[in-house]
């Protein structure tokens, strides 16, 4: 009797998903090499290709590539269901929530520098309320919160910048 | 960057600035100590107001605790030096009732100062 047999067959939106994400895995495990001065900051420079890939193929392209990072990410650096991935869970979905918004301010006046930026906010506001509600049930946490603004702030414009740039050449084709 | 990224950023900016006292507010005062001897008798939360007796070498004190605040309200001290101190309301502020042996203290989460008193 032969073995039943499942085949699977992706799409070009599969493969080119597949591609952002491995990009945005590549950078989080990158970014994981750099020593930060409070656990819990980090540059987020995945974000730049969840940005990216918003801008050329809308929201769910980008909430795939995003959770894919998530996932990809944390298994490799073997962080998969520990805290600090529940903590990154609950900022990719907040920012993913806040750039299905954000994605529909008019174009001509905000560019990627301005979902960047609320996407970082939204991303520690989610990270801060799991961590507050789970993790860490005391009020004292919220002194960190100048903290994780401060960095929500640059990162999340360095972030942007970055992404507005590599959005002013064509996508290549495939 | 498109003017409304550079108000995006100057909103978040601001929003960002108005958090900086936090950072440097040394923790709010959470509750007060009272001890005796050196040994802590009782911890009030500064959430509700109450008023306790604490049993001194000279007598009975009373310390007195509203929200955000505690103050030795009353004691059998000669001088009234912790009494006439007033409300305390800094984290580590210490209000000191040498000849009873009681002190009252703030306990804030972050020490900004080792102690204070006036």
């Amino acid at each position: 009797m032969p073995a039943a047999s499942i085949e699977l067959t992706a799409t070009a939106d599969d493969h080119r998903i597949a591609r952002y994400a491995a990009a945005a895995i590549a950078l989080s495990v990158v970014e994981a090499a750099i020593p930060m001065p409070l656990p819990g900051v980090k540059p987020g420079l995945a974000n730049i290709i969840t940005l990216v890939v918003l801008a050329r193929y809308g929201w769910r392209d980008a909430v795939w590539v995003s959770l894919l990072r998530v996932v990809a990410g944390s298994l490799l650096l073997g962080q998969f269901l520990a805290p600090g991935f529940f903590l990154s869970l609950a900022g990719a979905l907040a920012s993913l929530l806040a750039l299905g918004l954000a994605m529909h301010l008019p174009k001509r006046g905000f560019g990627p520098v301005s979902q960047s930026l609320i996407a970082a906010f939204a991303h520690i506001a989610g990270q801060l309320a799991v961590a507050r509600l789970w993790l860490v049930p005391h009020d004292g946490l919220f002194y960190l919160l100048p903290f994780f603004a401060l960095a929500a702030l640059l990162f999340g414009l360095a972030n942007g910048l970055a992404a507005a740039k590599l959005l002013e050449e064509p996508p290549q084709p495939h | 960057m498109k003017p409304g990224d550079w108000a995006v950023l100057l909103l978040f900016a601001a929003g960002t600035g108005a958090l900086a006292p936090i950072a440097f507010s040394g923790g709010a005062a959470e509750k007060a100590v009272v001890r005796r001897d050196g040994i802590v008798v009782a911890e009030l939360p500064l959430t509700q107001a109450r008023r306790i007796e604490v049993a001194g070498a000279l007598g009975t004190s009373v310390i007195e605790v509203q929200p955000g605040r505690a103050r030795v309200a009353a004691d059998p001290g000669p001088r009234q030096y912790c009494v006439r101190q007033g409300w305390l309301t800094q984290p580590n502020a210490i209000a000191i009732c040498a000849p009873s042996h009681i002190s009252l203290s703030i306990a804030g989460r972050a020490a900004s100062h080792d102690s204070l008193s006036y």
